[in-house]
């Protein structure tokens, strides 16, 4: 039926316990078109998609392939719907080869390893991939294990994709790459849903843009006719202002020296590289770099808790006189007023101790003082307290485990905490990690209002538009190497695309 | 194929009032004594005068009450020992063998220095000399695992069979009795526990034990490390914590209290040394820690709960004929239907056709994820 939707879903609703994760959706798309969906975290598209890609099953509603009613209970009803989902975190086994990969639980049950590679290349020509079916994954950069993931679900005759956030782990140009694949899909008439909320990427790629918000669907608008600034208001429910406070540095000063630093991870890989940069009191340093870079480790070791191999860390902290870092305990570093707020991908796994509540938590940085065995825990409760209030976590008591708040309250938790040791250095890694719009820019600002104490602000992010907003200047990683330092106010997208991806070129998987 | 919706699925609760998560316990210790009453009847007894038997001969006679409290000594000791060690998610599953380690300590001083030493520091010196074998013991595998990262969990099972077999070694060699016998001769009179309100002075020392863990878990900077590096390895380092040192010192104070039972079992309720002197407490142990939640006081509660059901079981030997093993069926059902009862506080089941709002038409029902599984009891 040519003129049937591709996809329809109607009055689709999925629960968790009381939460309405999707409630009574509507939507529907064609063939040859991109259509993004646009939400912020927890607004439930992704909950939606896996309604279509069979992870879950409706507890509501009513999917339509090409007009027909169907049900789909599992990732093979998908499938054999011609819906396929690429995932955020690739499922791939590395030891493989791209066709091995392919072939991998085709259901007809042969394994015919020369028809998948004649297929794979059919497939890698038509829509320009440029993908050698015998390689290996673990020889392959991120871009191309996406390539292969994308391959995956052509092969098995999806004429819908789905993709996760693709452009999470990609650097701009390749970023480019993917959408000059997605166009060509498009143009071959396959209906493509991006999920994101990069709201520049919207604008390029995308035909319409679908908006979730708290479960619902909110609207369907052709990108065409729409600006950034209504799809934000959309996406919030409210007019936000997009600013984020940048004055000049004032009166900077060297707080952090660091030269020729070097460090391996536990495989004996080097993870830095003869790293050496300077951060000011009274700045926003970013880091910028694939993930993987060194991001991490770098943070970890002026923390202390890597051990660094080689190389120096001068800390000059105001009137005081300057000391090297290396070869201090963790303890010792934090004490000096050296802060590290980390949000790790599962925002607990360091940091925070999700089964304890925020007073325990507030803890993690005093329980050591004062003498005696007992621990305090007036001074962490009154901090508790403070936190709560200054950034309105929303919790039902401050004993009530961090685990079972929203990610960003637990950020809060975690940001507030750091941010109240008043610190001389702060070094933020994700700290927006998952976060709405409005929590990020409150986040955003609290570290301008540390820059403005005369604070050093190292902060690690994944958003490059944000980065040249915020920072005064960007360090750019590249396999645990500096690439380069730019200047935040002058320095464009591309120019720090080609600094993640210089140094030998070496990928991080 | 309109509808074909699996026909259980597993969703998450919210979180449950206190007293309903209270109902389903309840309801499951319920469950558990009705299992057990079906293996009453396959022994073709009477549930009723069955479990009326346990109790009588358990609670209604003074005597009984005593074996109780002589029997909860020990469980509650080690259930208690073994707390911290599972609030850090280290898995001692050794307390055996350092029950075993700290009762040869003490036994040692019982066969060759009661005549040398007055019975009070007798005693005393015997409680050390367990504290310091149950903790010397429990130090080997967690040195190891804080150098090297071997596995807790075998290494500390292993190390019971050591033990048992040093004690073995010594009943039938260097601390024989009569040759031949091979039997360590009953303890003298001074290295015997006195005696509190009918039972062994123990009772009083694990009570207090419970107060002292209870405190320690809860308001030490011991207790909150421990804590922290249950929750999560990374954050203890990154809140400074030396993370091989809270491991071992939780270690060895877990294997020292252990130590400490291994001497009241061995001088106040067997006033001798043989290799099966822990009798499989070290194990009953953990069921008590987990079932009472790791907290102390509970503890003492359901310690007290098993020992009136292995206490029954005993008379319900002689009175009814009905094999004791039937106790440690139904303690085993106790703990399966309470542990498992957890996964019904956690999550729910919908059955396929469940409206879950009325008034609204066709439903599907949805799938909590890919594993759609059928739940049985106990997960």
């Amino acid at each position: 039926m040519e003129n049937s939707h591709a996809i329809e879903l109607k009055g689709i609703t999925k629960r968790f316990g009381k939460v309405v994760a999707n409630d009574a959706v509507d939507l529907y798309l064609d063939r040859g078109v991109i259509m993004s969906l646009l939400g912020e975290n927890g607004s439930g598209k992704t909950t939606l998609m896996n309604m279509l890609s069979g992870i879950y099953f409706p507890d509501e509603g009513q999917i339509f392939v090409d007009g027909k009613p169907v049900t789909i209970a599992s990732p093979k009803d998908a499938f054999a719907n011609g819906i396929g989902m690429i995932h955020q975190h690739f499922k791939l086994v590395d030891v493989f080869t791209a066709a091995e990969n392919v072939a991998l639980g085709l259901s007809d049950g042969s394994y015919d390893l020369k028809r998948v590679e004649d297929g794979i290349r059919g497939i890698s020509d038509k829509y320009g991939f440029g993908i050698d079916p015998k390689k290996k994954i673990y020889s392959m950069s991120v871009s191309e294990k996406q390539t292969v993931e994308i391959i995956k679900v052509l092969y098995r005759g999806a004429n819908v994709l789905i993709l996760d956030e693709p452009t999470a782990v990609l650097t701009p140009q390749e970023i480019k790459r993917l959408f000059r694949i997605l166009r060509a899909m498009r143009d071959d008439g396959k209906a493509i849903i991006l999920i994101t909320h990069k709201l520049n990427e919207v604008m390029e790629i995308s035909d319409v843009v679908a908006v979730m918000r708290k479960g619902r669907h909110i609207r369907t608008v052709r990108t065409a006719e729409t600006t950034p600034q209504a799809l934000t208001e959309m996406m919030v429910g409210k007019a936000v202002s997009l600013n984020i406070t940048r004055f000049d540095p004032v009166d900077p000063k060297p707080r952090l020296t660091v030269a020729g630093l070097t460090c391996r991870d536990s495989e004996g890989v080097k993870k830095l590289d003869n790293v050496g940069f300077i951060a000011y009191g009274g700045e926003i340093l970013g880091i910028a770099g694939i993930a993987g870079s060194g991001q991490k480790e770098l943070l970890e070791t002026v923390a202390g808790l890597r051990r660094a191999e080689k190389g120096s860390i001068i800390y000059s902290p105001e009137g005081k006189p300057p000391e090297e870092l290396v070869g201090k305990t963790p303890m010792q570093i934090r004490d000096a007023g050296v802060a590290l707020a980390f949000v790790p991908e599962d925002r607990l796994g360091m940091g925070l101790v999700g089964a304890m509540g925020m007073t325990d938590n507030m803890m993690l940085r005093s329980w050591n003082k004062g003498r005696g065995v007992f621990v305090d825990r007036k001074t962490p409760e009154k901090l508790a307290n403070q936190v709560l209030d200054f950034l309105e976590v929303v919790t039902p008591g401050i004993d009530y485990p961090v685990r079972k708040l929203s990610g960003g309250n637990v950020q809060k938790v975690l940001v507030g905490r750091e941010i109240a040791s008043s610190p001389s250095v702060l070094m933020s890694a994700y700290a927006v990690r998952g976060l709405d719009i409005n929590t990020s820019y409150i986040i955003y600002n609290l570290m301008s209002g540390q820059k403005a104490r005369g604070v050093a602000v190292i902060f690690v992010g994944e958003d490059l538009d944000v980065l040249l907003e915020l920072c005064d200047r960007i360090l750019v990683l590249c396999g645990g190497k500096v690439s380069g330092i730019v200047d935040a106010r002058t320095a464009t997208k591309e120019q720090i695309g080609l600094l993640m991806t210089k140094v030998g070129g070496k990928e991080e998987a | 194929m309109h509808e074909k919706a699996p026909l259980i699925r597993i969703a998450k609760r919210d979180d449950l009032p206190k007293y309903k998560v209270w109902l389903i316990r309840l309801a499951a210790l319920l469950l558990a004594i009705a299992i057990g009453g079906l293996l009453f009847l396959i022994v073709r007894t009477n549930p009723i005068t069955a479990y009326g038997e346990m109790l009588k001969g358990s609670l209604g006679k003074k005597t009984g009450i005593r074996q109780i409290v002589k029997t909860a000594i020990p469980l509650l000791g080690t259930a208690l020992a073994l707390a911290p060690c599972f609030k850090m998610r280290y898995w001692n599953i050794g307390a055996e063998g350092q029950i075993t380690m700290g009762a040869m300590g003490a036994g040692y001083f019982a066969l060759f220095w009661y005549d040398k030493l007055p019975s009070p520091v007798l005693l005393v010196v015997m409680g050390l000399a367990g504290i310091v074998c149950g903790g010397l013991w429990a130090a080997i595998p967690a040195v190891f695992k804080a150098r090297w990262g071997t596995n807790e969990t075998l290494f500390t099972l292993m190390m019971n069979y050591i033990a048992i077999g040093i004690v073995a070694w010594l009943q039938g060699g260097p601390w024989e009795g009569k040759p031949g016998s091979q039997i360590i001769p009953t303890f003298n009179k001074a290295a015997v526990l006195p005696k509190a309100l009918g039972v062994n002075c123990g009772w009083i020392i694990v009570l207090l034990l419970t107060v002292f863990m209870f405190v320690y878990m809860r308001y030490t900077k011991h207790g909150y490390e421990v804590a922290v590096l249950g929750g999560s390895e990374n954050t203890a380092r990154y809140a400074g914590m030396n993370v091989a040192r809270v491991t071992v010192r939780t270690a060895v104070l877990s294997g020292a209290i252990s130590g400490l039972v291994g001497f009241m079992v061995a001088s106040g309720t067997h006033m001798t040394l043989y290799s099966s002197v822990a009798g499989g407490v070290g194990f009953t142990a953990i069921t008590v820690c987990w079932l009472a939640q790791l907290n102390p006081f509970a503890m003492v509660a359901i310690a007290a709960m098993l020992a009136v059901l292995s206490r029954g079981a005993s008379t319900l030997q002689t009175s009814l004929k009905v094999p004791a093993s039937i106790s440690d069926m139904i303690t085993g059902i106790i703990l399966l239907c309470m542990l498992g009862c957890e996964f019904f506080i956690n999550y729910r089941l919908i059955f396929r056709g469940h409206h879950e709002r009325a008034g609204e038409p066709q439903r599907a029902g949805g799938a909590e994820g890919p594993d759609k599984k059928e739940t049985e009891e106990g997960r």
